[in-house]
């Protein structure tokens, strides 16, 4: 049918072709690059080279990712801890109200990222306002150092990416069953062991959804550890951010980026089948 | 529900109170040091506009300022428009894992990895860096936002209606413009309005594809080498202006498509 094919083309040829030209091209160049010698003044030499994936594993980088992992890791374990009972509380709330308290938690999400962290900056500095509070109270003797370590940099993480765990967590919760979780208490278990043996498992896609979130955008950041960390802490991104305006070497950028890339789809694919198999099992569950 | 009187719905109230505190207590303090005299970030030393007043006469944040709204603008425009499209081409006919991922990588993918990609792209092509350069690639995450917001609302339509008019006697043209047009135009115009708040506060990738010198210098280029460099006493006033700016903008998305910002 050659006039659906028009159709079809005016509708999904623009943008896939933009698509295809801005996103797919640029991501295949990294690709390419990540195989090519540094040129001596900074450019690439089109030498084929593996050495670039060598350096990556070499414990100085590898230690890097590591600790990036660790950090995500952590941001992505407290963002869920504090993300699942909130979406819940929210999930229980009246249903005129939801919305609302969904909108809520969103809205800082979609303002500036830059803003968002640097207000950190302004209240764990040695005389912001959360050291002013511990000092007055007499908590603590001298004010804390609370920024450019670890633990400012999770903080910074774990606000920023919080909002999207509760909406994703929200999102698996209100397709949940109730005459599934009614039939657990029904037949005696308590409202723990329903919690734990019906509820959860029933949400794990959206527990995964936003694990998987708040880990790749964690691992891969650049702002949080550079504003955050003082630029002491190098994560993976901010060793992107070097090769490309600092050291200057292309191809070691690409390496990493790939990498990172790599981790980035195996976790992606990983998610997809946990989702798969929860819609398996829970089947009833889903309306 | 009645369960919330409960003591697990006690403490999940109390919890997801805290959790609001956590969110917005940043931003307000950052917003009420904005008015603070003295202009240091901590010790408040009484109410004044005056940095408000240094702002309009800053004339690098002016120029930032106009650089930024000619970025979201055209790059809003134009992934407004294909992204509208794209949408109605999903939903309508092709599906596939392939066409899902394209759609969803803009979304997911590391700014720092979109960021270098592009500037291997354009120096690979030998194309001059500026505004054009940061519109050319802003429009990328952009389509993915107002393909994703429209889809939504596409999934609320009824094709029937679509093979109705087609049946009534309408051309596919005709009916796209009096039935799928207006059918879509909320959410059309709130991903547009996502898309433009997305642009304007988009770093990274512009700070890559900006090339040097001070002439394409964004917004959030501005605001990071204020942070990065020295903090001046401006940065809570222009801040809380950004801040503002995108709450309303995010707030009406919301408000003309129910569901634009919550999925």
């Amino acid at each position: 049918m050659p006039r659906s094919m028009l159709r079809d083309w005016l509708l999904l040829g623009p943008g896939l072709t933009w698509l295809a030209l801005f996103l797919v091209v640029p991501c295949g160049i990294v690709f390419v690059h990540a195989f090519f010698e540094r040129g001596i003044y900074g450019g690439i030499d089109y030498i084929f080279t593996l050495e670039n994936f060598g350096r990556a594993i070499d414990p100085l980088y590898l230690s890097i990712f590591l600790n990036s992992a660790k950090i995500a890791g952590l941001a992505t374990v407290i963002a869920l801890l504090l993300g699942y009972p909130a979406a819940y509380a929210i999930a229980r709330a009246p249903a005129h109200r939801q919305t609302a308290y969904l909108v809520l938690v969103m809205l800082p999400f979609w303002s500036n990222y830059l803003i968002r962290t640097y207000a950190w900056i302004v209240l764990l500095n040695r005389e912001g306002l959360i050291n002013k509070a511990l000092t007055s109270l007499d908590l603590v003797g001298e004010p804390l150092s609370l920024l450019y370590n670890e633990f400012a940099i999770v903080t910074g993480l774990v606000y920023n990416y919080l909002p999207f765990v509760v909406l994703a967590i929200y999102a698996s919760i209100s397709r949940l069953n109730p005459e599934v979780l009614e039939a657990s208490e029904d037949l005696g278990a308590t409202s723990l062991r329903t919690f734990l043996r019906v509820t959860l498992p029933l949400t794990l896609p959206g527990v995964a959804a936003g694990a998987v979130f708040v880990f790749v955008l964690s691992i891969g950041n650049f702002i949080t550890p550079d504003l955050l960390g003082g630029g002491r802490l190098q994560m993976v991104g901010n060793i992107i951010y070097d090769q490309f305006l600092t050291a200057r070497d292309w191809p070691f950028g690409a390496t990493l980026s790939f990498i990172l890339i790599g981790i980035m789809m195996a976790l992606l694919f990983t998610q997809a089948l946990l989702v798969r198999r929860a819609q398996g099992e829970g089947g009833p569950a889903h309306v | 529900m009645s369960r919330s009187v409960t003591p697990t719905g006690l403490w999940l109230a109390a919890h997801l109170r805290l959790v609001y505190l956590f969110l917005y207590l940043p931003i307000a303090v950052l917003m009420a040091l904005s008015f603070n005299r003295a202009g240091l970030p901590t010790v408040w030393s009484g109410f004044s506009v005056e940095w408000y007043g240094a702002l309009l006469e800053n004339k690098a944040i002016l120029n930032a300022a106009t650089n930024t709204l000619i970025v979201a603008l055209v790059s809003t425009l134009l992934a407004t428009l294909l992204g509208a499209l794209l949408a109605i081409g999903v939903e309508y006919r092709r599906r596939g894992p392939a066409l899902e991922a394209i759609l969803f990588a803009p979304m997911i993918i590391p700014d720092i990895v979109l960021a270098i990609a592009l500037l291997s792209f354009f120096t690979l092509l030998e194309f001059t860096l500026g505004l054009h350069s940061i519109i050319l690639s802003h429009v990328v995450f952009n389509i993915a936002f107002v393909c994703a917001v429209v889809r939504t609302r596409l999934r609320q339509f009824d094709w029937a209606v679509f093979e109705a008019s087609v049946d009534l006697g309408a051309s596919e043209a005709t009916t796209f413009r009096r039935v799928i047009l207006p059918m879509i135009f909320p959410g059309v115009l709130a991903g547009a309005l996502l898309a433009f708040t997305l642009s304007v506060d988009e770093f990274i990738i512009a700070f890559f594809t900006a090339g040097a010198g001070q002439s394409s210098t964004t917004l959030p280029m501005q605001i990071y080498s204020m942070i990065r460099f020295g903090v001046t006493p401006e940065i809570n006033a222009m801040a809380t202006v950004v801040m503002l700016v995108s709450f309303t903008l995010v707030l009406a998305a919301q408000r003309i498509n129910r569901g634009a910002v919550t999925g």
